[in-house]
């Protein structure tokens, strides 16, 4: 076999596999055949590269050329001019929204070039699926370190003084839990890892385990040598199938080579590794409930102390840490602490990944170091909100987590920052919101998930997260009253205060930040029965401004219920009675002539809104 | 795959080095092989082909081979400029098979330029 020219990196990750990317590794193949190129040119497929909206998307090297959305169609051409006329081809290039200019190189684009990679330092480098690649790029050098050259104690030390915390959420300090567990006397001792990720919106793990599976088991050999444990599990949902599949092919290979099972690298140390497939309920990623559920049993927390390290899986002393926090281990190890600590902030040390998604430019998976502004990731990496709109909220943590508006943007994402807002940096999800958002309803939406994902085995969850949801219905549809606030808040405040674990302790985030940062909506929900953004349906009126209105028919066309009258030149008009406030009409407008007013209005809405706007800017002064 | 040693981590590695020189950059010697329509017809294929055999048969694994477009002087294709890491680049013209691979054993590996088939040195580099 001679020497590849260039690797084709073309991403297998979910995002990517599902706009149809085995189709299109089947399309290069085969023209690469054809072409006679079979020994010049190597087809690798990656996990996740991140840049998931514009999938599937493929880097060239040594080249660096970057393509994304490439189609079946596109492949001849594609090999023609790049790979036989030496001619980067254009048509895939990534071009920057607003301008027509193609950037050929994947460092000069934004969303790559803000970025800092260390626990996704394999992504679209290696193919996931052999273990030579993952070793070709110092993989199990760390174990092979950790197993030979250090005692348990100074592994922990390591990990203590990196300043690495949980990147499951809580954001634990990794050294210490492992210095617990390391010196409680036990026979048997369990290495778990928590890949039970269930935020809506968060794929961080996923992306992981997809693409780098073999950092996860050197992080738990390398934890399992600190703590002494002989036995491993990794909880993994199985709505993770592509997870699942690359992290058993890897342990498979790994056991093979002799990095997993009995005598690893002929050290006399033994770890076994199994997966144990979750089925998809959101409490299985508390600590407690995820051990249950590996026993057999009903997933449901109980209450903390005794802690996991000294009473955990089979009432064993166990550790569970994230699949972000493991995948980061075996860098720590090779390099030290000092090198972790190069960046981040001193309390919260290192890089975070981030699954940016929602209204915004570039949907995707970004690694970034702590302490950058949020809104570095927004605008420069995420490209901020799409044209037109306007931003309104991120909402971090997920359903733990809250709302930060725009007056927050410049805080630095830090563990401590965050939850100075309200809410977390939790395990990385990211979602941004336009102006097209309500807040009541995003509330209501998190509310939705918790109150059904609730075990059911403590009351001020089980309840307050129903009677919390209820009262959001409620104002949703216009039945909202005004002390429905106040109640929210202090509900929120017992079901903080009481729940037994941190599905309960964090449920209320998302009402909580969303009634200190966007109170106004609440009230113009509740007293003026006003959805200013136009998505509770119950509370939304939409009008056609005749003095806007040019009068070119798209509403018209686009309303299912044909509740718009108007021809050429004669100002379009809705039917109220006939509306369903569907919002179709107002997102086909281009001129903006249709405005959102309170439900069943009466009366002169120029006046109105006039008024409106009038008070917005007194409230602002 | 047999059970692994630590010198086996190490010699997997070393196995796969050329595919991440090619990945992660960290090359010593980029060629760029100009391959426009004028290139071609001159046979800059069968150019890169003995490039890409010589890499081979000296198991390099810090050499990279690239393409580009028409170098603008289609009269002397093929044309090859080879940029030795810190040194000037030097742009080959007037090429065949046997210049290449005199050009890969002095330059490249040797590391003196083959002046007699140079047509230019110290254009712009591209690393």
């Amino acid at each position: 076999m001679g020497k590849f020219r260039a690797n084709l990196m073309l991403c297998a990750g979910t995002g990517c596999v599902a706009s149809e990317s085995p189709k299109v590794s089947a399309a290069l193949s085969e023209e690469i055949k054809k072409r006679g190129l079979e020994e010049e040119l190597k087809i690798v497929l990656t996990g996740c590269n991140g840049y998931c909206a514009e999938g599937p998307v493929m880097a060239v090297y040594p080249d660096e050329i970057f393509y994304q959305k490439v189609t079946v169609e596109d492949v001849p051409l594609l090999v023609e001019e790049h790979f036989i006329k030496g001619r980067p081809y254009q048509k895939l290039m990534f071009k920057e929204p607003e301008k027509k200019t193609a950037i050929p190189l994947m460092k000069d684009i934004p969303f790559f070039k803000h970025q800092v990679l260390r626990v996704l330092r394999n992504k679209g480098l290696i193919d996931p699926e052999k273990i030579e690649e993952y070793i070709a790029r110092d993989g199990y050098q760390a174990a092979a370190k950790a197993l030979t050259q250090m005692t348990p104690e100074e592994i922990v030390k390591v990990v203590k003084d990196s300043g690495v915390r949980g990147r499951g959420g809580a954001g634990f300090p990794t050294g210490m839990k492992w210095e617990f567990a390391s010196k409680v006397k036990s026979d048997i001792k369990f290495m778990l890892c928590n890949g039970d990720e269930g935020d809506p919106g968060a794929f961080m793990d996923r992306s992981v385990m997809e693409a780098d599976p073999h950092s996860v088991i050197e992080g738990m050999i390398i934890g399992a040598r600190a703590i002494g444990a002989h036995h491993g599990f990794i909880y993994v949902r199985a709505e993770y199938p592509l997870a699942v599949k690359r992290l058993q092919l890897a342990i498979d290979q790994a056991t093979e080579a002799g990095l997993l099972g009995k005598n690893i690298l002929d050290t006399g140390f033994d770890f076994e590794l199994k997966i144990y497939l979750g089925a998809g309920a959101f409490v299985c990623g508390e600590e407690t409930a995820l051990m249950r559920s590996i026993e057999g049993k009903r997933g449901m927390p109980r209450p903390r102390p005794p802690f996991p390290a000294v009473k955990g899986l089979w009432d064993k002393p166990s550790v569970l840490n994230n699949v972000e926090t493991l995948a980061q281990i075996a860098p720590i190890i090779l390099n030290g602490a000092e090198w972790y600590r190069s960046l981040g902030t001193e309390k919260s040390a290192g890089t975070k990944v981030f699954a940016l998604t929602g209204a915004i430019n570039n949907v995707g998976l970004v690694e970034v170091p702590m302490g950058i502004p949020l809104r570095t990731i927004i605008y420069d990496i995420g490209g901020g909100p799409k044209k037109g709109r306007k931003f309104k909220a991120v909402q971090l943590g997920g359903p733990s987590g809250g709302c930060i508006p725009e007056s927050l943007l410049d805080i630095p994402v830090t563990y401590e920052d965050i939850v100075a807002t309200g809410a977390i940096v939790g395990s990385g999800g990211m979602v941004v919101m336009d102006d097209n958002t309500c807040m009541v309803g995003t509330a209501k939406f998190f509310l939705e998930f918790t109150a059904d994902e609730s075990c059911g085995k403590c009351v001020p969850c089980r309840v307050g997260t129903k009677i919390l949801l209820d009262i959001l219905t409620d104002i949703t549809e216009g039945k909202g009253q005004e002390s429905d606030i106040e109640t929210l808040q202090d509900l929120a405040r017992d079901i903080l205060a009481s729940s037994l674990c941190g599905l309960g302790q964090t449920a209320p985030n998302p009402i909580l930040t969303t009634i200190k940062y966007f109170r106004d909506e609440y009230e113009s929900h509740i007293l003026h029965k006003w959805c200013k953004a136009g998505v509770c349906r119950k509370l939304t009126t939409f009008w056609i401004d005749e003095k806007l209105c040019k009068a070119c028919g798209a509403c018209l066309r686009a309303c299912p219920s044909k509740a718009i009258v108007g021809e050429k030149k004669v100002p379009h008009k809705i039917i109220q009675e006939l509306c369903v406030q569907c919002r179709t009409c107002y997102d086909t407008c281009k001129f903006h002539s249709i405005k959102i007013l309170p439900a069943k209005f009466e009366g002169d809405p120029h006046e109105f809104l006039e008024a409106a706007a009038a008070g917005e800017k007194k409230g602002e002064a | 795959m047999a059970r692994l040693t630590i010198e086996d981590l190490k010699k997997i590695k070393e196995k796969h080095k050329a595919d991440f020189t090619l990945r992660a950059g960290g090359y010593r010697a980029k060629v760029t092989v100009h391959m426009g329509t004028c290139g071609i017809a001159a046979g800059a294929r069968n150019v890169m082909t003995a490039l890409m055999d010589e890499i081979t048969k000296a198991n390099l694994s810090d050499v990279i081979v690239t393409t580009s477009g028409c170098a603008g002087l289609c009269a002397r294709e093929p044309l090859a400029t080879i940029e030795i890491m810190n040194q000037p680049p030097v742009k080959y013209c007037d090429l065949n098979e046997d210049k290449m691979r005199e050009i890969f054993r002095e330059h490249i590996l040797g590391g003196t330029p083959v002046e007699k088939y140079a047509l230019v040195v110290g254009s712009e580099t591209t690393y």
